[in-house]
């Protein structure tokens, strides 16, 4: 790694004025990210603000709504008893994100903010519009298996790899934030850019915002949710494709349904198309691949990975008879 | 806290490590403190190789991957090439060297020898500690959640039954 200067910041608005000082500065909570990606200088900050001493690592029961703050660890989100009870796809998300070691590390405001594992970002040898704004997209046309094929563009098919984030996508989770122009909620849906001609820009954070906590709504029929991944091996793997589904079950007859996609897309992927295609439905095999249809029918894949939207549809179809029962 | 950085990339400072600032900083490695004067970017396991002569945890993969560097930090375990030892002050910090105590070993590393969970031995650190740390979680295991709670170190020699034997045995000793 490159030379840094180091800053421990004691409160948000101390670590928000380290940030004013030095606006290339990045933040660093459990490092599992930022450090990865400084050691293949894909990052290269002058300056790192440590916000592990922020008082930011509750979770709590707000009205209907349960609050993380942005460093509690993946672990202690995985192990919470209202979110395995009230909202298990998520705990489902977490106990199959990343290793053991790592969900001691992570943070549920950098797990939102991880990037990429597109082999062409992560290394500064090849082209990267993201990376590298305008050098071109080398995943394109070149080794592409674990790229995207929704919400991509002709810049850039990089997969967002959280698992996390897809169950909030389903949630329509809202993201709480500190900046230098004061707080703001952001959801989640509004959260996430796709590509299109601005890979670099992956979020609506302005420079220097900070994740001070997440509100996940606790969703009446959340109980009925799971989350199915599917990857190369039996664990400690990023998602080749999975989905996130909870069901609100009249008898036999679907009220409503939250679906999202991951290891698919550019973004954690809510589908719409999906949740109207169930909504009335008969909780059947029928139904859910009807829905499996309507969640891919945009999907374009670039070759090495146009296995994945068969895959997805059967991942999504999964999900949605293990919820049903 | 703040510590401003050198101003010259690692290969053009080497032979001249005067020109990098460094700080000092306490880590309680092992039940021990021991103050360190390290550069900010020192990894915890760089720090511990480096400058304590603590070299049970290894640098296998060197980005998280593989485990060959799990220490427990607060009793929990960490790949300590995915963190900085300056972010470490006041954590209480055990290494491989730390889990035998007073001459005796710990019962995971009794089960391992006896159960042949290592070939070559460069994951074996790793693993230990990892399996210490799911021992003293204190929850029910059994051969898959053992897996999963083993899915972060790696083994390239393929001794993965006999590692979960050892570990089965261990958590069913007194």
């Amino acid at each position: 790694m490159n030379p840094f200067a180091y800053a421990k910041a004691a409160s948000p608005s101390s670590a928000l004025t380290e940030f004013s000082n030095e606006r290339s500065a990045r933040y660093i909570a459990g490092g599992t990210t930022i450090l990865d990606l400084m050691k293949i200088a894909v990052e290269a900050p002058p300056l790192l603000i440590d916000i592990n001493a922020l008082p930011l690592a509750s979770i709590e029961v707000t009205g209907d709504a349960i609050r993380i703050g942005a460093l509690a660890r993946l672990r202690d989100v995985a192990e919470n008893e209202i979110v395995r009870s009230r909202l298990p796809f998520v705990a489902i998300a977490l106990e199959q994100s990343a290793s053991p070691q790592l969900r001691n590390m992570a943070t549920i405001g950098g797990n939102l903010l991880q990037r990429t594992r597109c082999p062409y970002f992560r290394d500064i040898a090849t082209p990267c519009n993201k990376r590298a704004p305008g050098s071109g997209c080398g995943a394109l046309d070149g080794e592409n298996r674990r790229e995207a094929a929704l919400g991509t563009s002709e810049h850039c098919i990089a997969t967002h790899p959280s698992d996390l984030a897809v169950t909030l996508a389903a949630l329509d989770a809202t993201v709480h934030v500190t900046g230098l122009g004061g707080n703001r909620e952001i959801a989640l849906h509004d959260f996430y850019r796709v590509p299109g001609d601005t890979p670099q820009v992956e979020t609506s954070l302005e420079p220097g915002e900070l994740i001070v906590a997440v509100s996940l709504p606790l969703l009446s029929y959340g109980a009925r949710s799971t989350y199915v991944k599917v990857r190369d091996r039996a664990q400690y793997d990023f998602a080749l494709a999975s989905a996130a589904v909870a069901l609100d079950l009249d008898g036999s007859t679907i009220r409503e349904a939250r679906v999202a996609l991951g290891g698919i897309a550019t973004i954690p992927w809510r589908s719409p198309g999906a949740e109207g295609a169930l909504r009335g439905a008969p909780a059947t095999r029928a139904s859910f691949e009807r829905a499996a249809e309507a969640a891919l029918v945009d999907a374009r894949g670039r070759g090495g990975n146009d296995y994945k939207i068969p895959l997805a549809k059967r991942t999504l179809v999964r999900a949605l008879e293990i919820a049903a029962v | 806290m703040r510590i401003e950085a050198a101003g010259q990339p690692f290969d053009s400072v080497q032979g001249d490590a005067d020109r990098t600032l460094r700080v000092t900083v306490t880590l309680n490695v092992n039940r021990v403190d021991r103050e360190l004067k390290i550069e900010p970017r020192e990894t915890l396991l760089d720090a511990l190789r480096e400058r304590l002569g603590l070299t049970g945890a290894k640098k296998g993969c060197d980005q998280g991957t593989c485990g060959a560097c799990t220490v427990l930090v607060n009793g929990r375990a960490i790949d300590s090439c995915l963190t900085l030892a300056v972010m470490h002050a006041g954590d209480k910090i055990v290494t491989i060297e730390g889990i035998a105590q007073d001459g005796k070993l710990h019962p995971v590393q009794r089960a391992f020898i006896k159960h042949d969970g290592f070939q070559c031995g460069f994951c074996t650190p790793g693993q230990i500690v990892s399996a210490v740390a799911l021992l003293n979680d204190g929850k029910n295991l059994h051969r898959d959640t053992i897996r999963e709670a083993m899915s972060g170190n790696l083994c390239r020699c393929g001794c993965y039954p006999n590692i979960i034997d050892a570990v089965i045995e261990a958590a069913e000793s007194p």
